[in-house]
């Protein structure tokens, strides 16, 4: 990959449910490194957003592009993609019937065959960076949803993901957890991961952005700086965005 | 007198009898038993396809056998397809076949429905690893939605053992059929044989299906929780 092409890159991507247009022409480019936050009122299609990132959703035009290859070509296997791109939904979705270490193993060795005691070491050390090591054989239906939360990362993780995408992953975590939470996603970024970030933590957004997009109606209303969006919004839907989130 | 009666249990080697008509009846149910969940559990998965062509087609031979008695397929099976097509088949045989057919149509439903009611996100996630769709059901989907098919597969279990009673109808010499011969033979001189010979046989029922029964209403409450 040459230095100028960005990691992910999205062209008028126009998606449908039955005729209902959800995302009505969205462009959208991620450089490796750089951690954007999509923001946007209930129902604005941040989730379908990244969705169709992942393949979870077909669409209806436009393309995306990952490392400069065309994701809509029937030839691209989205199974070999979704091993570069991690994602981290709202519902804790831990496998029930595996242990911690069994869920983070599954993708390394039974997608990417790689070798037991290798993913092992990694699998251990990603558990002990989100500070569960001591959980490794715990079952999900042991663990609080933060904790739960931060398996969930590890496990898109430990694939070596390119690229993470999150959506609303603290969302259902009562209060006291959001922040453990947070804080892994925080420590992602001073590495240096690409992310694509759906949020409604207004403060965590601000400090952990590259650039937010402010998504509305299935479109982007305004793209820019953290400070420049929080300080000065510039479309009056973003505006009324922001003031209904400060009461 | 009733209680002289019971001498008709031990008389020669009926209780030997009445238990290899027993052993006929169990092996039977077994192997339709293990034959048909195995195969249900197949067609289960193959039925949460998205191909409507598939699901009706499996729809079709469900209800084919929900709709026909059992006893018919075992007649059709024995009767009409010697005749027909030339096949003879024993009537062990027979039984077999039409059991495990009928309890995979049955299990493949029991399966179905535990898959579809498994959460979406469950699905997602395991595609978002990069598994395929094998791997997928292998991992993930058939693990959770076993533990939920357990009690209904055992009550399955326990109404297939029920219905091996109908093999007689075939001429299988099952444990109903011993009964039969052992009251025709003793009922001259012993009136109240098929009172013991019976009671007896449901005796061997019992205590075949209660355990399961009860295994089968434990685990319910217990994952009810
Ligand atoms: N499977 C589906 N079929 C039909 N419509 C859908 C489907 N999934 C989502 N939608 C619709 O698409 C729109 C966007 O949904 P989406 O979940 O992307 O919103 P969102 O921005 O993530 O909202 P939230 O902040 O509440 O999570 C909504 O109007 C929703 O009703
Ligand atoms: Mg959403």
């Amino acid at each position: 990959m040459s230095e100028a092409t960005p990691l992910l890159q999205v062209k008028k991507l126009v998606k449908k449910y039955n005729n209902k247009t959800i995302l009505n022409g969205i462009d959208l480019t991620v450089d490796k490194g750089k951690v954007i936050v999509i923001l946007g009122p209930s129902g604005c299609g941040k989730s379908t957003l990244l969705r169709c990132l992942n393949g979870l959703e077909d669409i209806q035009d436009g393309s995306i592009l990952f490392a400069g290859q065309e994701l809509i070509d029937p030839k691209v296997s989205w199974q070999k993609i979704r091993q570069q791109i991690g994602m981290v939904f709202q519902s804790y979705d831990l496998f029930p019937n595996m242990t911690v270490l069994e869920n983070v193993l599954l993708g390394p060795i039974k997608v990417q065959k790689r070798d037991r005691a290798e993913a092992l070491a990694q699998a251990r050390e990603l558990l002990q960076r989100v500070d569960l090591a001591d959980r490794e054989n715990d079952y999900p239906r042991q663990l609080s949803g933060g904790q739960k939360q931060r398996i969930a990362i590890v496990r898109a993780l430990c694939m070596n993901p390119e690229i993470m995408l999150f959506d609303e992953v603290t969302a259902s975590l009562d209060p006291e957890m959001v922040r453990e939470v947070l804080n892994v996603i925080l420590q992602l970024a001073s590495q240096g991961m690409t992310m694509v970030i759906v949020t409604h933590e207004m403060n965590f957004a601000r400090s952990v952005a590259d650039e937010i997009i402010f998504l509305d109606n299935g479109n982007i209303c305004e793209a820019g700086h953290p400070e420049d969006f929080f300080n000065n919004p510039q479309t009056d839907r973003a505006k009324q965005f922001l003031n209904i989130l400060q009461f | 007198m009733l209680n002289s009666g019971i001498n008709v249990l031990f008389e020669g080697i009926n209780m030997q009898r009445l238990l290899m008509g027993l052993l006929v009846t169990a092996r039977v149910a077994v192997f339709s038993i293990i034959i048909g969940c195995t195969l249900g559990t197949i067609i289960g998965v193959i039925r949460t396809s998205k191909s409507k062509i598939i699901k009706m087609v499996f729809r079709i031979y469900l209800e084919l056998f929900r709709i026909i008695p059992i006893l018919v397929w075992l007649f059709v099976f024995y009767f009409v397809l010697p005749a027909d097509f030339n096949i003879n088949l024993d009537a062990e045989i027979v039984s077999i076949i039409v059991f495990s057919l009928w309890g995979a149509a049955e299990m493949s439903d029991i399966v179905r429905g535990a898959l579809i009611s498994l959460p979406k996100h469950q699905v997602e996630s395991g595609k978002a690893i990069g598994l395929n769709t094998i791997q997928l059901y292998w991992y993930i989907l058939i693990p959770q939605s076993l533990k939920r098919t357990l009690p209904s597969a055992i009550n399955l279990a326990t109404r297939m053992i029920k219905t091996t009673a109908l093999l007689v109808m075939i001429g299988v010499i099952e444990v109903v059929k011993v009964g039969q011969q052992i009251i025709e033979h003793a009922n001259l001189k012993n009136p109240t044989a098929s009172f013991w010979v019976y009671g007896f046989i449901f005796f061997l029922y019992f205590i075949m299906c209660y355990p399961l029964s009860k295994l089968s209403q434990r685990l319910e409450r217990k994952w009810a929780s």
